[in-house]
């Protein structure tokens, strides 16, 4: 197990590398500075801007700096927020897009894997194909789409919630950005979740259960649902990258201060290293996480030896 | 044939068990799939509307008429979808957007299926050394948040249209190659394939007639699932204000308007909206309906 985290560790340096030279290069290969302004700036101050922030340099040692202080952690000043570091405004915004990101996977899981399987033991009845189209329409219906309807509906119409801000967190403002960034990874989940759970039924050791007279309660929870969690436990990875790009959009729609947001005015205002360190602030979290989700699938999967 | 055709009788027979193709067979089960079937018929009725746009109403997609801002959707003035903010008719936009929308689903899925296709072939039929390192590009590439790429790509490089189908295409290709290239490692190696060596059929004639066609099955599979994947990703960046330009449009920029006033005016929100999800509906539920009618365990 050790091994095989190492060795996943370091398979993960090639994919961090190419990530950030992508990054740099993409930026520097932009046309325009980050300093062109309406009126274009006298000689000396442009040099000196330039030498602040190492413009001057060498291509190669530019690229060098930039990624030294990546590894260090510094994402480098922000553009546009003059007085903030990128660092600064990631750590503002993450704790926000986190909160809501946890919550809809959790509540993607819980909701997901109990439609799955309920759809799953009452395969091809009305329940089945309830769940089943419900699913579709999830996965069909883009979060972009949803978020704005439900705020039609539930803020607009009814007037129960409020159809945006952040308001410190308080939770009546976080139901529905967590409910349309839930929603299409429930209808995923569920779909998984009823595919697995069939053939897992049809499977020899639930054979033996069942003929043991076990009741179908304890068949269920104790026998099917951890092999048939697996492929879930898979999607978790590609859901967790789904998820941060749906905050993304959840975030601009609800007006909320999450990193997704600075994402968003960054690139509309050329912010290039808030941009980009929320990129690769963003890629470094999915590998990990990936990474995680890996070493979990090896711990209930039985068949699974990592060396 | 010409040697039984003497013999009526014989004839006869051999008519009847004239064997159906894999596609003749897995058409006939697409269309007793019910959901499927309607699908296709919606699809195909959203595609004419699309393309026969500019003849099915007075007005054009950038004409605009300040006298009626934001009105709601009535027969009598001809804007049976309303219109927008500021005027435009919302029916021939919505339609206009499909028709940017769709061509760029298909184009950019065309571009990751050339791309998908010859990288898994290659990897897959030449095994070895070659096939660890390209597999290992892949999976490299895998690891990577494109959908963050793509909109970095868009902001530098200004929005643009080629650049949509180019981006999109080349972040979609990944999920194919992997899936070409497992098929051509296993169809490598079955009987069938054994069987036609045996036979002294040719090594381009085995791939014609053998491994492609056994391919092709999954591969249509995947471009329908992959047609709604690109639609929504170009109505993401749209609706970032990203994507296509004024006046020219999309869905994913019909939304993002008519999200921004959807209080007073609801039906710019709900008819694009209502387009976009019944299109990628369709397309899943095609999807759906051709891996099911492809798989050769289910008949």
């Amino acid at each position: 197990m050790l091994r095989y985290s190492l060795k996943r560790l370091l398979g993960a340096i090639p994919t961090l590398l190419i990530l950030m030279t992508l990054a740099f290069f993409m930026m520097r290969a932009a046309p325009g500075g980050p300093f062109d302004t309406e009126k274009s700036l006298p000689p000396e101050i442009q040099a000196n801007l330039d030498r602040k922030y190492h413009l001057d340099e060498p291509l190669i040692q530019q690229y060098g700096r930039y990624l030294w202080d990546l590894l260090h952690g510094d994402f480098g000043p922000s553009f546009q927020y003059k007085d903030y570091s990128v660092n600064e405004l990631i750590a503002t915004g993450f704790p926000v897009s986190l909160r809501l990101g946890l919550s809809a996977i959790a509540i993607a899981l819980v909701i997901g894997v109990g439609l799955g399987t309920l759809a799953a033991l009452r395969q091809n009845s009305a329940t089945d194909y309830s769940v089943m189209t419900l699913a579709m329409t999830g996965i069909s219906i883009p979060n972009f789409v949803l978020a704005p309807i439900l705020i039609l509906i539930f803020a607009v119409y009814l007037g129960w919630l409020p159809a945006g801000g952040w308001n410190d967190g308080a939770f009546r403002n976080t139901i529905l950005p967590v409910i349309g960034l839930a929603l299409p990874q429930i209808a995923y989940i569920s779909r998984l979740m009823r595919g697995s759970m069939i053939e897992v039924l049809r499977s020899n050791p639930i054979r033996t259960a069942r003929a043991k007279g076990l009741p179908e309660r304890v068949v269920i929870l104790r026998h099917a649902l951890k092999p048939a969690l697996l492929p879930v436990v898979s999607f978790l990875g590609p859901a967790t990258a789904a998820v941060i790009t749906g905050s993304v959009v959840i975030e601009q729609i609800f007006g909320i201060p999450g990193l997704g947001r600075y994402f968003v005015q960054g690139a509309l205002n050329r912010d290039y290293t808030l941009v980009m360190g929320v990129v690769v602030f963003y890629g470094v979290l999915i590998i990990l996480f990936n990474f995680l989700v890996d070493l979990v699938y090896a711990m209930l999967d039985p068949k699974v030896r990592y060396s | 044939m010409s040697r039984t055709e003497p013999v009526p009788e014989q004839a006869g027979r051999l008519q009847e068990i004239k064997g159906r193709s894999l596609w003749q067979d897995a058409w006939a089960r697409l269309l007793r799939n019910r959901a499927a079937l309607t699908a296709m018929v919606l699809l195909l009725l959203i595609s004419m509307l699309v393309v026969a746009a500019p003849w099915l109403s007075p007005y054009e997609f950038d004409e605009i008429d300040w006298e009626l801002i934001s009105s709601p959707p009535s027969l009598e003035n001809g804007h049976i979808f309303g219109t927008d903010s500021i005027g435009r008719d919302l029916f021939v936009r919505t339609l206009h957007g499909g028709r940017m929308s769709l061509m760029v689903g298909v184009i950019a899925t065309l571009v990751s299926l050339v791309i998908g296709i010859t990288w898994g072939a290659t990897a897959g039929y030449l095994g070895g050394r070659v096939d660890g390192i390209m597999m290992r590009i892949v999976d490299i590439l895998y690891a990577m948040p494109f959908m963050f790429f793509v909109i970095l790509l868009m902001v530098f490089f200004g929005r643009n249209i080629y650049l949509i189908f180019i981006a999109i295409g080349a972040i979609n290709w990944l999920d194919m190659a992997r899936i070409v290239r497992g098929q051509t490692l296993s169809l490598k190696n079955r009987e069938f394939v054994e069987a036609a060596m045996a036979c002294g059929v040719s090594t381009p004639r085995i791939i014609l007639r053998h491994i492609v066609p056994n391919l092709l099955g999954i591969v249509v599979v995947y471009v329908t699932l992959t047609i709604p994947q690109v639609i929504l990703v170009e109505s993401f960046l749209s609706f970032l204000g990203l994507g296509v330009q004024e006046p020219d449009t999309s869905w994913g920029a019909l939304v993002n308007e008519g999200a921004q006033d959807m209080e007073s005016a609801p039906w710019a929100l709900l008819f694009p909206a209502g387009f976009l999800a019944t299109t990628l509906f369709c397309f899943n539920f095609i999807g759906d309906g051709l891996r099911d009618a492809l798989d050769p365990k289910d008949r």
